[in-house]
């Protein structure tokens, strides 16, 4: 332990120092009840790495309660409110703070009982390893069950079964891995990979700090040893750019800057940007920092972004990568963890707080509660307190969001109880489900149908209409998809936009259905679809497909429809309008 | 390589965050200063959050008038330089019928001179939002609170009925009347406070470093000769190399005996001695769970 010495000159105080200041940080939780150590663990991780400071450790010593008969209680030193001390539970989360050379860490320290789901799911919310605990003498039970259900639910990157009290089977193996496979079991079936498990004995120490010489037959790391090798928030800065603006900074009238933090990706000086839910495009001119500007940020550093061009941007507004647009809808599926003691009520507003935004979101449909024990899904009227369920969500305006499995930040919100203005219930946005009841039936018939050829033919439809099919696909661009509909509408043509909440996989049948019946078809997509786009192309024929992306149109959507306009008369699908008036002059 | 944050950064990000949302959300925020270590560290971090913006909230000091006399000059020259807006508040009611910690002993004390001045100031000023630079580290109930920290109109705490909290999304939703207490360096240590003030070169109260000073050596505890601090008999002041951990009141500030007079030196007495920075705290071995029961009251 780096910190263990006592550093006398300064020379010495500067490597610590140099070396402190490397180290990252690696956020856990544990969960676990009055009986199955998990005190006792963290308590050892402190106090052998020296996080428990001596005169807490005197404070425990003189408490008039001591639950065990050993020289110091690890317990004790964890369990922070006098409620709790008395009845010797730890209700709430409590955050516990250590550090190794190589690492600082955070601790969510959580309780197990069911009525704590909870509490269990807002300590998993932003750890990155989840510690589940069993004891060695009882085997898998419901509480170990249902702790690494919310680990999977609450997607922690890694997840550790520490087999506790193995000093009370006496060390063996077979116990060890007879709850090892029955427990991978329950862990293939909440599809978590790469779990690992380790043997320990929490109040005797063996495999917390360093590797015992009473488990010969083990061959893994020590818990210390996990803890600080398992790669932390990797994935975090390889995602698609997210930055979601907290505040318009404006000290004066020469400088306009957006404060967010990045939550996913990286975001460099000159990139071209989005903005959600305008869906108009700029350039980052500057990023700007206490420090100075800098040339790039990434998830999840804080910083100010200044645009070239003047957008109308404000809190709750978001900024992405033109090209890796997130889903933009007003509805959508969700695993909900309600945590009032009022049950969820359909239909009826809440306030949902999504990244930096706000607005009024109504639950509209159960689709099944999960039993976080056995992980059934079961029909449900409602959910209760620390119930879990799958439901489907309506917002009042369109929200910009990724899954929660491909974005922790995007991808999750509360509901607030407008009236009472407690936290009702956090959810987890769920990747659009292939199927859902008769929504599917429909689309499974709109997919299998095959065109045929209608009778009038392209030419005759084009001699009425005065202008050949198209399709035009655009991303994020709904109100310049409305423009240009009225531009077309105005100049005579046939056209239909689809811009709001589009299912782009139903997107290629109707471009060939759109365009066999000699439409100009507007469709203005949430996010880049490769494949669809390609079928669609397929579908209309690439000599009648416009595909736009972000970069190629101007952010106005005057100058936008202009250029499209220009690119239809250029293609043919309009005649230019100086021909149109000589041929009207016929 | 991907690129990765070392742990202070990330801390600063997070706070950062935390600062911005509260001024983003709330119609009055304020920020308590206390002059300390932590304080000036929130300071820091809060020009950062709305650079190259001024810090859009007030400064609010709550003086005990038992504060020392170096902490009240750091306190007006440190906020005048930085351009920040500083208010002042004192019970004067208690302070003119004679309240201090001789008389009263030190609970009364802190309820009457600290948190009823706190309580008052905050209504007085209709701050719906009050940022303190509490870390869940420094006590075993700070553990447990959150960092938007829920207070009815009286400014109390209720442990047992916390909102819950998830990733990054704070609930600021409240009625008139009552307020949300912020703490942006929940997950900051004593050793992180140290080590950020030391990279970015943070200035602090002279009262951290050592050197001789007059002090009342009692039993274990140094008190400091200040405010007329009435000596028991036999008791005499001696000059006594050392300095404060924290700052509080004069007479509930015990002084360790030091050598540390650069912040490396500080740290380096931090990692090697490993005692908690609130142990020479008076108040807080009023009672055992004294915190939480200050707490609940309206105390920080």
């Amino acid at each position: 332990m780096a910190l263990a010495g006592t550093p006398q000159t300064v020379p010495d105080i500067e490597a610590f120092l140099e070396q402190d200041q490397r180290k990252d940080l690696l956020r856990f939780t544990t969960a676990g009840s009055v009986d199955d150590g998990k005190s006792t663990l963290i308590g050892r991780l402190l106090y052998d790495s020296r996080g428990v400071y001596e005169d807490q450790l005197a404070a425990v010593q003189r408490s008039p309660v001591n639950r065990s008969s050993g020289t110091i209680d690890f317990s004790l030193l964890t369990d922070g409110l006098r409620a709790e001390r008395e009845q010797g539970i730890t209700i709430d989360v409590a955050y516990r703070y250590f550090a190794t050379p190589k690492r600082k860490f955070i601790i969510a320290d959580t309780p197990g009982h069911e009525q704590y789901t909870r509490n269990m799911a807002t300590g998993a919310s932003t750890a990155d390893l989840a510690i589940v605990l069993i004891d060695a003498r009882n085997g898998v039970l419901t509480q170990s069950r249902r702790h690494a259900s919310i680990a999977a639910l609450l997607a922690i990157p890694h997840i550790v079964v520490a087999v506790n009290k193995m000093d009370l089977v006496g060390f063996r193996a077979d116990v060890f891995e007879s709850i090892r496979q029955e427990f991978a079991g329950h862990l293939k079936r909440l599809g978590v990979t790469g779990a690992r498990f380790i043997p320990i004995s929490a109040l005797d120490g063996d495999n917390v700090i360093s590797r015992s010489p009473r488990t010969p037959w083990y061959r893994g790391e020590s818990l210390l040893e996990i803890l600080e090798n398992v790669p932390v928030d990797g994935d975090r800065t390889r995602g698609s750019m997210r930055f979601p603006v907290q505040i318009v900074i404006r000290p004066d009238s020469t400088f306009r800057g957006y404060a967010g933090q990045v939550v996913a990706g990286v975001l460099r000086r000159g990139d071209p940007v989005m903005v959600l839910p305008s869906g108009r495009t700029s350039r980052v001119k500057s990023i700007v920092t206490w420090e100075g500007e800098l040339a790039e940020v990434f998830a999840p550093m804080s910083a100010t972004v200044c645009l070239e061009d003047e957008l109308d941007i404000s809190r709750g507004d978001m900024l992405v990568h033109p090209a890796q647009a997130p889903r933009v809808s007003r509805h959508f599926e969700a695993a909900l963890v309600w945590m009032n003691e009022q049950p969820l009520r359909l239909g009826t507003p809440y306030l949902l707080k999504h990244t930096t935004q706000q607005l009024t979101a109504n639950v509209t449909a159960i689709a099944h509660r999960v039993n976080v024990n056995t992980l059934a899904e079961e029909p449900a009227e409602t959910l209760e307190l620390n119930e879990i369920g799958r439901v489907a969500i309506e917002t009042a305006r369109p929200l910009f969001f990724d899954a929660y499995t491909a974005n922790r930040w995007t991808g999750s919100f509360i509901l607030i109880d407008p009236i009472g203005n407690s936290t009702v219930a956090a959810g987890m946005i769920q990747e659009p489900r292939r199927q859902a009841g008769a929504d599917r039936a429909a689309r499974s018939a709109l997919l299998d149908l095959e065109f045929q050829a209608s009778r009038p033919t392209p030419a005759e439809r084009f001699a009425r209409a005065g202008h050949y099919p198209a399709v035009i696909w655009l991303t994020a661009r709904r109100d310049l998809a409305y423009l240009l509909e009225r531009q077309l509408f105005q100049r005579g043509c046939q056209v239909h936009a689809l811009a709001e909440d589009v299912e782009s996989r139903i997107l290629p049948e109707l471009a060939a259905l759109l365009t066999a019946a000699g439409l100009i078809a507007i469709f203005s997509v949430s996010g880049p679809d490769a494949e669809e786009l390609e079928r669609a192309r397929a579908q209309a024929g690439s000599d009648r497909f416009f595909h736009f992306d972000a970069e190629s149109l101007a952010a106005s959507d005057e100058q936008a429809a202009h250029q499209i306009m220009a690119a239809l008369e250029d293609r043919g699908v309009l005649l230019k309008r100086d021909r149109f008036t000589e041929a009207e002059g016929i | 390589m991907t690129p990765r944050l070392t742990h202070l950064r990330l801390l600063e990000a997070e706070s950062i965050h935390i600062l911005r949302e509260v001024a983003a959300e709330f119609a009055r925020p304020v920020m308590l200063y206390s002059i300390g270590k932590d304080s000036s560290v929130m300071l820091r971090l809060a020009q950062k959050a709305f650079h190259p913006g001024k810090i859009p909230f007030p400064l609010l000091h709550v003086d005990t008038g038992y504060k020392f006399q170096e902490m009240i000059e750091f306190r007006d020259r440190y906020t005048r330089e930085i351009g920040a807006t500083l208010i002042v508040h004192r019970n004067r009611r208690a302070l003119d019928e004679g309240a201090n910690p001789f008389r009263l002993g030190t609970e009364k004390c802190c309820a009457l001179l600290k948190t009823r001045a706190l309580l008052d100031a905050l209504a007085e000023g209709g701050f719906d939002a009050a940022f303190g630079g509490a870390r869940r580290e420094e006590e075993k109930s700070r553990a447990k609170e959150r960092i938007f920290s829920f207070r009815d109109p009286l400014g109390q705490w209720d442990p047992k009925n916390q909102r819950p909290e998830l990733w990054n999304l704070f609930n600021s939703r409240i009625d008139k009347g009552e307020s949300i207490r912020v703490f942006p360096l929940s997950n900051w240590t004593e050793l992180d406070v140290w080590h950020y003030i030391h990279l970015e070169r943070i200035q602090v109260v002279p009262l951290y470093f050592a050197k001789p000073r007059e002090m009342v050596v009692r039993g274990e505890t140094l008190i400091p000769v200040e405010h007329d601090f009435p000596l028991l008999p036999g008791e005499r002041p001696r000059l006594v190399m050392c300095r404060m951990r924290s700052l509080g009141c004069t007479y509930c500030t015990g002084a360790v005996r030091s050598e540390a007079d650069t912040v490396p030196k500080i740290i380096a007495e931090l990692v090697g001695l490993r005692r908690s920075e609130r142990e020479n705290r008076v108040i807080d071995h009023d009672r055992e769970g004294s915190m939480e029961l200050k707490k609940r009251e309206g105390y920080f």
